[in-house]
Parts: structure tokens; sequence; C-alpha cells
């Protein structure tokens, strides 16, 4: 329906658009859903022998919070996932488990993770994406990290937080604190470190640190802002805002290891929020120079026009690149209400996937399957997934504290 | 085949219980990086799961202000503007005044928004606001020398709150001086 939709729609009617696809959108986020998609697949995970954790639980809740399956008896279920502990000899572990097709018989999966016992939820997010891929015939992202920010305290007196967490949310370590605002977390393609912005010395600076050893290069600190860190896909380069003596807010990318800096943008406007195009080759970023924010496309360096890319609406930003560089995710303004949207850069269809008030910081799983965003409820920020059809819908609660601007990890090697 | 559903994912994932550790680790930051610890910066890695220590607090030397001046500090700004008052450009020209019997002291500007928007073009936004305060001294005859500007964007609110009273009083560029 969605992509009837969409093939029926071009540019100028992309305000159409938009308004039926909120509506759709907000109906799906409520409890009904009306949609094409087939039933959740049910398995079963049978708690796996000699186990001193609950892998096999960690197992069933990454597949039951997917939405694509539903934890059921073994006379119900199409399949079953089985497993053991075995003690790996150098003090490690292995998994060993199984996936059978109880409809057919056939055995799908005989598999094994091996891991250290302090790293068992790793091990059974891992056995969670092959089960879910075999099964599926696409990746999922269980045994990935995202990184977010948390602040405490009340206004003025904030204490601020970067904290790196499971992409489920457990085992939450902070990798920074600071009595100043810490923003913009962006992982390197490696998924070895984190580019972020810090105000610590009172003014802006753009740091790398290593998440492994908190190892940390203060990578730009000119006078002004310093802001929106974006790694290239080869991670040799950052795209990142600067302000001149007067203020104006350019997009540049920084060489890392040269230090070299190339202007992309060169325009009285704000341009800032930078993102590279999958390929390299373009960079995506916020401008207000038509008035309002949009989103245009530049190539650094090659001296092309700016392209504008964003139609439909008076504010468009912060966009966000889907992993095959078809889509953007981005923050749209609503009537009074900001919200998670995704545009198909071929077509230059919106659809909206979220129906919060304030939501922001939208970002791809590394699949593609799910945005991850940040929203408020009740005075606190929240984050919350969606899936990209707009059909599954999930709330990650924080126990304590505001939380914001999630950013999704890289597949792990 | 159009299938109607019901579904309900509410999850409370992400558990920020305190964690704590008896052999934490924390690493100063690498040489290069001069600035007083006001953040700390901490190791992830299976044997060290610990939150970071105290954070020191930056401290400028202080400038005594007269009485007037002391609580007014504060220019606000309307919704999506940078434009200054009238009662605003009296108080900027106070302080104007404040800075030409005074060598030795300087102003940052520190320009600030409400909530409303993505965060880094608020910062633009708060850059925006306080370039337009700093233009404003320097027709009063204050310094370009002795002005800097810092856009906090929407990260440091002076209120709590999501009402138009609160968005109104975070919408500013506050003044702080600091000894040369």
């Amino acid at each position: 329906m969605i992509e009837r939709f969409a093939r029926a729609v071009r540019y100028g009617l992309a305000t159409v658009l938009l308004l039926v696809m909120s509506s759709m959108a907000r109906a799906q986020l409520q409890v009904d859903i009306t949609s094409g998609v087939s039933a959740p697949v049910p398995i079963v995970i049978s708690p796996f022998t000699d186990d001193a954790q609950p892998s096999a639980q960690v197992v069933g809740q990454d597949l039951s919070r997917s939405g694509r399956f539903v934890l059921q008896d073994r006379t119900r279920a199409d399949y079953i996932v089985t497993g053991r502990a075995v003690p790996a000899g150098d003090g490690r572990v292995t998994l060993e488990f199984e996936l059978v097709n109880l409809l057919t018989g056939q055995r799908l999966l005989a598999e094994s993770v091996t891991a250290a016992p302090t790293a068992w939820r790793n091990a059974a997010h891992r056995i969670a994406d092959r089960i879910y891929q075999r099964i599926l015939g696409v990746r999922s992202a269980f045994a990935t990290r995202v990184a977010y920010v948390a602040v405490d305290g009340v206004a003025p007196a904030l204490r601020y937080r970067l904290i790196v967490a499971d992409a489920d949310g457990e085992s939450p370590r902070t990798i920074l604190e600071s009595r100043l605002p810490i923003m913009s977390p962006a992982w390197s393609p490696d998924g070895e470190s984190i580019a972020y912005v810090s105000f610590e010395t009172r003014s802006a600076a753009i740091y790398v640190q290593t998440v492994r050893t908190a190892e940390r290069r203060r990578v730009s600190a000119r006078a002004g802002v310093n802001g929106a860190p974006a790694w290239s896909p080869d991670g040799k380069r950052l795209a990142l805002t600067l302000s001149s003596a007067a203020g104006n807010l350019d997009v540049h990318v920084l060489e890392l290891e040269s230090s070299a800096l190339t202007r992309v943008t060169e325009h009285p406007a704000i341009d800032t929020e930078p993102v590279w195009s999958s390929d390299g080759s373009a960079v995506y970023f916020t401008s207000d120079r038509a008035g309002g924010p949009q989103i245009y496309r530049a190539v650094p360096a090659a001296g092309a026009a700016v392209q504008r890319v964003s139609f439909s609406g008076s504010y468009n930003a912060r966009p966000r690149v889907s992993p095959d560089g078809r889509q953007l995710a981005h923050v749209t303004r609503e009537g009074n209400a900001y919200r998670i949207a995704i545009l198909d850069l071929q077509s230059g269809a919106v659809r909206v996937l979220s129906q919060g008030t304030q939501d922001e910081s939208p970002g791809f799983s590394p699949d593609g399957g799910t945005l991850i965003y940040a929203g408020r409820e009740r005075g606190q920020g929240v984050l919350a997934t969606v899936s990209t059809d707009g059909l599954i819908v999930q709330r990650l609660q924080a126990t304590s504290g505001n939380v914001r601007e999630p950013a999704w990890g890289p597949f792990r090697p | 085949m159009m299938l109607k559903k019901s579904i309900l994912l509410v999850l409370p994932l992400l558990v920020l219980a305190a964690c704590s550790s008896s052999n934490r680790k924390e690493e100063a930051p690498p040489a290069e990086v001069a600035p007083p610890p006001a953040a700390v910066a901490t190791p992830d890695n299976a044997d060290a799961v610990a939150s970071a220590g105290t954070v020191g607090e930056l401290t400028a030397r202080s400038v005594t202000l007269p009485a007037d001046l002391a609580d007014r500090r504060i220019i606000y700004s309307a919704f999506d503007s940078d434009s200054i008052s009238a009662d605003d450009q009296a108080l900027i020209a106070a302080h104007a005044r404040f800075m030409a019997g005074k060598s030795g002291v300087r102003i940052r500007l520190e320009g600030h928004t409400d909530q409303r928007g993505t965060r880094e073009y608020n910062v633009g936004l708060g850059e925006r606001r306080a370039q337009a305060v700093r233009r404003a001294l320097g027709l009063q005859g204050v310094a370009e020398s002795r002005l800097s500007t810092v856009s906090f964007g929407e990260e440091q609110p002076a209120v709590a709150g999501e009402d138009e009273a609160a968005y109104t009083r975070n919408r500013r560029v506050e003044l702080v001086y600091t000894a040369e």
C-alpha cells in the first residue's frame, strides 16, 4: 500500500503524500496495524543445557523483540532452537546450537560460538543473528552496540554522560562524563572509535575516542563552532561544521591523519549536520539558505553546485543515509511537531514514521531495517526504534535520567 | 493478503543501573589535550565496567561587576530570531560603558536556544544570537579582541520545562565576564 502511494506521487504532490503517510503512521503507532506483512514466525527456544547464563533467554528476547518472531511452545512452533554450553578449555565457553524446522524435520543450522564468560550476552546475540538470517534471509543487528548521551540533574546543574550499550540496551558503559554538554556521537566505520563534541573547556571541540581504551585525541578546536562530526565510509575523514569569525557555519572535511582541512560549503546561511553518501562521493547536510532548514547535497572539492534534496514541508533537517545509500532518514516538522521521516532519494517520496512531538536524531541500524531515534515523554528524553516499513515500534525505556542522541554502531567482525 | 494484527511492544530495555567495579580504571586524556579535567574518559572493556570519577569544574578568575549590571547579564530572544529589543540595546550599552572603563576584562557571549528543532542546527541558531550581541557591543565601542562567542545550542537550558514560559527563558545570550 505504501509502495503504491510512493509510485503514484512525484515531487509536486509530495506534500499530499506527507499528510497521507503521517496519518497512516499514526494509526500504526497506536495498537492496530493494517498491512500486508506475514504473521510473525512461531519459534521455540529450549533452555541451553549446562549453561551457567540465561543465553537461550537472550536469544529468545532478541528474536521476539524484532517483531518478526513470536515465542511459542513446541506444539505451535515452526522452528526449534536447542543448545548447550561446553567449556572450551582456555577458560572460554562454547555455545553449540541447532536450528530445526519442525514442519519438515530439516536441520537448518548446527554451529557454535565461543566467547569469554563475560561476553556470553554477545555470544547469545550472535546466535540470534544467525537464526534470524537463516529463517528470514536478511541480516539482523542484535550483536551490535549503540551509543547515546544521558543527562542527569536539574537545569542548569546538569551532568552529561556518553554511554555505549549493547543494541538491546543491556550492559551500559559510561565512556565519558562531564559537567558541560556532550553532543553528536558518531561511530567510526570499523566500530573502534566514537567522534563527539564536548564543551568541557567551555568551548566546543571535537574528539575521537577509542572505545576500548578511552584514549582520545582532540581533532578540532578552532574558535567558535566545532560540531556535527560525520565519518567518511573509509574512516579516514570527518565531515564537520566550523564557524567563521563572524559566526557563519559551513561544512568542512578534515583528513584525520594529516589534519588537512577542505571547505565544502561557502554560504552565509547555517550549513551543518553533514553526513556522507554511502559511496563517500558526496555529503548531505542541513542548510537554511532558502529560509527554513532543508537538506542539500554537495560534492566536496569538485566545485559542483549544491543541490537541494528535500522539498516537502518547511523544516527538514539532520539527514542520515541508509546503508544501501538510497534513503535519507531525517527530522521533519508537521505543524508544531518534529517527527522522523524517510526520504526516498530516487522518487522523492517521504514517509513519516514517528508520531511524537519532539522526535529527533534518527539513525539506521547497520542492516538498514530499523531506525533508532530520540523522543520526549513527560519532560524526559527517551529512545525508540521503528522498523523502516513503519510496522514495528519499540520504546527503549531508561530507568533513570534523560537519554538522547542515539547512534547505532556498525556490524562487528 | 491483508492481515489485521495487534502489536504492542513497550520494552524496558535500557537499564541504567549504577555499575560498580573493584578494578576501576581511569585513563587520563593523551598529552595533546591540555585543558583542565572537566570531563573524564573511561575505557570500555570487559574488565572495567566502571562509571567515571569526579568531574572538575572550570573556574575563571572572577570579575566584580557593579550591582546594576551583575544581575542583568542575559539578553533574551524571540522564537527563531536574533534581533535585540530596544531595552536590551540599552543594557548592552551599559555593559559597553563598563568595559570602556575597565581594562583587563573580557566577555564571553554564550548563545542558547530552546529545545525545539535539531541539536546541531540549534548550535547554529545560538551562534547567530551570540554574534548579534557581539556586533551590538562592537558598535558600542568594545574592541573585537575582548569578545568571544560560544554556542551551546539547546544543551544547557536555564530552566527545565516544555512550555512557552520555559522556552522563553532558555532562548538567550549570557554575558560571562572573565579576567584576562
